[in-house]
């Protein structure tokens, strides 16, 4: 399966490497980087890149490309869901996945990575477990480890792999119980020039954080689970109460995991929270142009939007702008012709908006579109889609837990045509 | 480090010696490492000393350097002999560092490696079992051709390990020491074959996965486990469900019969219910033999219909392409959903699924049709998303969804990534050829984009343009008129060529601009391109053969142009056309069919999709991304005409079946002190299996028809087991009737228990059994316990459910009723079709297309 392992940085430099089976020689990359240069954009650089021995397999999070090397036929996702999990693992036990950090790092990933692989196959892949092999560093735990000369491999032997639910951790204990449960939501939305809604869905996901003693079982119920179209499960929660009482009910990993994603049906009109007026035009004879956006609430059944941020992707011919929001800040940079405007929370009685002109390069045609505006947005306590949560329950444990639940919507990948 | 890269040939088929070039030459010079040799060298020194010293902190320091070397690709191979005398320290992490360098380096100092086997072979006899475990792990890492004996040694012994996790670790490394030393192949074959037999979920995913590598072919291993991995296969880890998933579709492709009938290759069935009787007749009697699903191709089905909804794309993907290959196509629907679903994942995910979804969508448009607005383009996407999200639109496309589907063309036809753009022009011609009713509109619009300001848009433009009139090559001289104009001002070569061919092409419907337009190009001729070049040579050839008054000298002009030109193509062809048309005494019989030759009907090309031929790829290989045969791909068999005898997944009777009874029962034991016992309850309290799957289907609402279809002929099948279950039973006579009773029972509950996640989590049944014997005894004819039974049936004692199918198997054949038949018929999802009447706003649409404010308005009395 997975032969070997490349990090390498946006400057192309490959700063780790790690192989599971027979050394392959850093020389493959120099086909990644031929990939890389004719697709001129990092995100445009094929996931698949063929060599004549060889297989590149590359993802690219956090300016970083994790490019896998295969030799043989192997289902493609694997491998990417995989460097995926990499990502996230890192992520999980430094906070944040960058080059320096990993490097800072090296003997823990190096060791994490070892243990998630066995001669490429997968073997433990679940942060819980992970944790257990070799613990995270924290700064308390680096001053310790100097002063006792003590390490971060766990001593006690990963007994979660053998257990009934590899996910979690035995021996749990907290002196305060607690379970917080995140339902966010995300509205993916393309809005036409004219302002009706193209396409809209809303996509769900519950974050839970749990911390709760020992081993217990919880059930979670929805007062309308009918909203739920398509679903996706952490591997702890019971599919088949799922099936017959849409119920969710699992023992949880320890501490931060997502318990489900979502997709709610395509039936339930997605109310739009925000609406955007613009008037951008470009003149033929002039080398000016008007621009002016409005951000304004709709259908937010009394909560306040917050968080707004505006970006635009200006036409290549926009030379600059001088532009004046009526609240936030707003930045254009001439090199990429990307506008941003921050412009916080909207006041219904007093609308934000960003008026100004455009200068265009003198001579050169009007640009043939108008550019898109990226929206971002939270509504806290609100899930657009009305989802509730019924109930919360506790089997298995004595202890009375705090149980807390907390709802938000989001943009998602929101977008107005103008 | 020679033997370094002497293994490394191997590997990649050392027989390719010249292709290997670049990547092999740099594998005997690690990077970098000679360049600082120097000093590289010093710090070695103090390495070692640090290695070397009592303390256990300043060997921690020493290995995390080392490791910390080996991660930046620095040579540290000269520290071997330090490093290995680590290998037995105390210190745990200073022991997994020692490992990690072992790993990476015995192979370039094997006998130094030798010293470090003695540790791992006392490790193996170690009490805990995950010190056995890795002692195991690392010994078989350790590639040293030597110790091959030793390693099977280890694995043969770690397979018969009482520790399932040490067992795990003995499929693992049966991979390894198979790419050591292939010659252990037959030995490694009979470890497989007996961790096959294994019923621990921890071992499944790891053996299949060395079954694959190593005797992919040796299906035979598989029948008397196919139950068993199916029913384990919703408590597997991730990985290994996927692995798994891709060897079972492997094998149902070989052992079971088509479910497919032959009616299933036209997408739109539902028309036939209106047709006349007798056709239906007629399709009745073409079926040799009317179809029954084999129950363990049902078995697959179902069991993997639940990971569909797992959070690991790669699973989902699985899924999606084993109910692809092997489902009936009626039920292929419900993977749709899921498919769409994975599109909110990262770009490289999305990459291979949209690209599944291409190929899928060529054959069935039905299945991705109502997600059609998932595929709308965002103007964030990357352009790879992009092109494969258009050339889904293109497959989805019909005459109900045209109309939108076109306005959504138009705002990409103006985005500011051209090379989006251009694709959507294309996008916009194969929507024309494929759906008559708009191919007009369609050109009008190609025709206004002519005016575009971008030369990218406007050459895409001309050559679609060129293939549609092409296709039909009716009364469209306005736009070749049109395009004759704008020779002028275009300068992409490709664009001008097409136009030149299409003047030439129909030089008798503008007699009066073709001419001119070889006047115009005579004069340039020198200065271009050579693609361009050679349409004008056909166009003066055109032109001369039907207009040589006029065109005569002209053409004779050019073909002294071209004689003299640098290109060889261009002086070749010129010498050719010459002799063709001009007539002189040399001249043969050819010249007489000249015209026949360069104004012969040609055949318009096909606008196909690129991912038309990707199908006899299995869906979500690799093979299938790059659309070329990888290594060590496996090639997905035709069904087979006649099912293979499905008794060889029978597993052998153990005489007293009784006995396993309370083995079952001992598992339901132990589950209820775990923490799934409650929702077992729970499911037993529903009264059978049908109620509800019916009752899940209709509150899923959305799966629609195909997926209710699926749920009624599971429930039919169902039902007519059990009832052969029981009459078996009567005839069989020497069971008695309570297990009968018992296993149809079994066999309905079987699907909604075999989600539970408490297979096999029993370890040892013997000790047990003899409680839960007793219990047994107590309760033997009370309901519950005919319940608790079926439960332990989910559990699938293998032994006890293979004796209930030798019953069952005999009567299958027996009868099948019409009604069986039909609810296997497929339902494909009835898309409502709106008359393909074109809305009267589509053309006002389509005339949006046209960018610019200029005027479009083409006259003849230009030239």
């Amino acid at each position: 399966m997975i032969h070997s392992l490349f990090l390498i940085n946006s400057s192309g430099d490959i700063f780790l490497e790690k192989h599971w089976k027979s050394v392959v020689s850093r020389s493959v990359c120099d086909y990644f980087f031929e990939a890389q240069e004719r697709a001129t954009e990092a995100e445009n650089v094929p996931p698949v890149i063929p060599t004549p021995h060889h297989y590149l397999l590359n993802v690219y999070r956090h300016k970083i490309f994790f490019v896998a090397v295969i030799q043989t036929e192997v289902p493609p996702l694997f491998v990417i869901e995989f460097l995926h999990r990499v990502v996230d693992t890192f992520q999980d036990y430094f906070g944040v996945c960058s080059e320096p950090v990993i490097k800072d790092n090296v003997v823990v990933v190096y060791e994490v990575l070892e243990e998630m692989l066995d001669n490429g196959f997968p073997l433990a892949t679940e942060s819980n477990i992970l944790k257990e092999l070799i613990k995270p560093p924290t700064i308390l735990r680096t001053v310790v480890n100097t002063i006792t000369g003590s390490t971060n491999v766990g001593d006690q032997l990963p007994t979660g792999q053998l257990s009934v639910v590899p996910w979690r951790r035995t021996g749990v204990k907290y002196t305060n119980n607690e379970a917080y449960f995140d339902v966010i939501e995300e509205i993916d939305a393309i809005i036409d020039k004219s302002g009706s809604t193209i396409t809209a869905e809303i996509q769900g996901v519950i974050d839970a954080c749990v911390k709760l003693t020992g081993m217990p079982d919880l059930t979670l119920s929805f007062m309308n689970p009918r909203l739920l179209d398509d679903v996706s499960f952490h591997p702890c929660v019971r599919f088949k109460r799922w099936e017959s009482e849409r119920i969710l009910s699992f023992i949880p990993p320890d501490g931060n995991f997502r318990l489900l994603s979502y997709h709610v049906s395509a039936q339930n009109l997605v109310a739009i929270p925000v609406y955007v007026k613009h008037n951008i035009s470009f003149r033929d004879s002039s080398s000016l142009g008007r621009f002016e956006i409005t951000v304004g609430p709709k259908q937010t059944m009394g909560k306040t939007i917050e968080g707004v941020t505006v970006t635009s992707q200006m036409p290549k011919g926009v030379l600059n702008m001088s532009l004046t929001p009526s609240q936030g800040t707003h930045t254009f940079d001439p090199v990429t012709k990307m506008l941003s405007w921050d412009v916080g929370k909207i006041n219904p009685q007093k609308l934000p908006s960003l008026k100004g002109t455009m200068s265009l390069q003198a001579g050169a045609s009007k640009p043939d579109e108008n550019p898109t505006i990226n929206l971002q947005f939270k509504i806290q306590q609100l899930a657009i889609s009305g989802l509730k949560v019924n109930r919360l329950d506790m089997y298995g444990e004595k202890y009375k837990p705090f149980k807390g639940i907390k709802y938000m919507t989001k943009a998602g990948k929101f977008q107005v045509r103008t | 480090m020679s033997s370094n890269s002497f293994s490394y040939n191997e590997q990649s088929g050392g027989g390719e010696a010249a292709e290997l070039g670049q990547e092999a030459t740099s594998t005997i010079s690690p990077s970098g490492a000679f360049g600082l040799f120097s000093s590289d060298l010093k710090k070695n020194e103090d390495l070692k000393q640090m290695l070397e010293s009592n303390k256990d902190s300043a060997k921690l320091d020493a290995m995390k350097r080392i490791v910390g070397m080996i991660a930046k690709g620095k040579n540290a191979s000269e520290l071997f002999p330090a490093v290995v005398k680590n290998v037995a320290s105390k210190n745990i992490e200073i022991k997994k560092l020692v490992y990690v360098y072992l790993v990476r380096y015995a192979e370039e100092q094997q006998d130094l490696a030798l010293l470090s086997i003695s540790t791992f072979q006392r490790a193996l006899k170690d009490p805990n079992q995950l010190i056995r475990a890795s002692a195991l792990r690392v010994l078989s890492s350790i590639r040293v051709p030597i110790i091959v004996p030793i390693m099977m040694l280890a694995i043969k012994e770690a397979s018969a390990d009482l520790s399932p996790y040490v067992r795990k670790n003995a499929a693992h490394a049966i991979q390894k020491l198979y790419s050591l030393d292939p010659e252990q192949k037959e030995m490694l074959i009979e470890v497989i074959e007996k961790l096959l037999k294994d019923k621990s979920t921890l071992v499944a995913g790891s053996v299949v996965m060395a079954f694959e590598e190593v005797c992919p072919d040796r299906i035979d291993l598989i029948h008397k486990n196919y139950r068993k991995l199916c029913n384990l296969l919703v408590d597997v880890e991730e990985w290994g469900q996927v692995v798994i998933i891709h060897m079972l579709t492997r094998y149902a492709r070989t052992q079971f019969v088509s479910p497919w009938k032959e009616g299933d290759e036209l997408e739109d069935n539902e028309k036939n219910f209106y047709e006349s009787d007798d056709d239906q007749k007629e399709k009745t009697d073409k079926r040799k033999k009317p179809y029954t699903m084999d129950p363990d191709h049902r078995l697959l089905i179902r069991n993997t219909k639940p990971l569909l909804q797992s959070r690991n794309a790669a699973v989902v993907m699985a899924v999606a392409q084993l109910y692809w290959h092997i489902s009936p196509k009626s039920e292929a629907g419900i993977i749709s959903k899921s498919l769409v679903r994975l599109l909110r994942s990262n770009r490289e995910v999305q990459y291979i699924v949209l690209q599944n979804i291409a190929t899928m969508s060529i054959q069935r448009k039905g299945m991705f049709e109502p997600y059609l607005k998932s595929f709308y383009v965002r103007s964030t996407d990357p352009t790879m998303i992009k092109t494969l999200k258009l050339e889904i639109l293109t497959n989805l496309a019909n005459e109900a969804n045209i109309s939108t589907l076109l306005r959504e063309f138009q705002t990409y036809v103006k985005s500011q990534d051209k090379q989006f753009a251009a694709a959507t022009i294309q996008t916009i011609g194969r929507c024309a050829t494929n759906i008559l009713e708009v191919t007009d509109t369609c050109l009008n619009g190609l025709v206004c984009l002519l005016s575009n300001r971008d030369e990218i848009v406007v050459a895409e433009s001309v050559v679609v343009i060129k293939k549609l009139l092409q296709m039909q090559p009716a009364q469209h001289g306005e736009i070749i008129k049109h395009m004759a104009k704008l020779l002028d001002s275009i300068t992409v070569p490709v664009a001008r060529a097409s136009i030149l061919w299409l003047i030439g092409e129909n030089c008798e419907r503008v007699p009066k601009i073709a001419p001119d337009v070889l006047r115009k190009m005579a004069k340039s001729f020198t200065s271009e391109d050579d693609l361009v070049k050679l349409q004008i040579l056909n166009l003066g050839a055109k032109l001369y053969l039907t207009n040589s008054k006029q065109t005569k000298l002209l053409t004779q002009y050019i073909l002294n142009l071209g004689k003299y030109d640098q290109n060889y193509d261009i002086r070749d062809r010129t010498r050719f056309i010459r002799q063709l048309i001009v007539p002189n005494e040399k001249s043969g019989a050819l010249s007489k069919y000249a015209k026949k030759i360069f104004l012969a009907q040609k055949p318009a090309p096909l606008l196909e999709s690129p991912f038309k031929d990707r199908d006899h790829f299995q869906l979500g290989t690799l093979s299938h991304t790059l659309n070329v045969k990888a290594t060590g791909y496996l090639e997905l068999s035709n069904w087979p005409e006649v099912a293979p005898d499905p008794s060889v997944r029978n597993v052998e009777v153990i005489e007293l079946a009784k006995e396993w009874t309370p083995a079952g029962k001992a598992k339901q034991e132990n589950s209820a002190k775990k923490f799934y016992s409650e929702s077992e309850e729970e499911e037993d309290s529903s009264d059978s299996s049908s109620d509800s799957e019916s009752e899940s289907g209709s509150e899923s609402g959305e799966q629609g028809q195909s997926g209710e279809e699926g749920d009624s002929s599971e429930d039919s099948s169902e039902d007519s087991s059990s009832e052969q279950d029981s009459e078996s039973g009567r005839d069989s006579g020497q069971e008695n009737k309570r297990t009968a009773k018992r296993n149809s029972k079994a066999k309905g509950k079987s699907d909604s228990e075999d989600g539970e996640k408490e297979n096999e989590k029993s370890k040892t049944s013997d000790s047990s059994s003899a409680e839960s014997s007793s219990i047994e005894d107590s309760s033997s004819d009370s309901e519950s316990e005919s319940e608790s039974e079926s439960e332990s049936e989910s559990r699938r004692v293998t032994k006890e459910k293979e004796k209930k199918t030798k019953q069952d198997r005999t009567p299958v054949a027996k009868d099948v009723s019409l009604l069986d038949l039909d609810d296997f018929n497929p339902v494909s999802t009835p898309v409502a079709l709106p008359p393909p009447a074109l809305s009267p706003s589509l053309m006002a649409d389509l005339e949006g297309l046209n960018l610019s404010t200029s005027s479009s308005v083409i006259s003849e009395n230009i030239y």
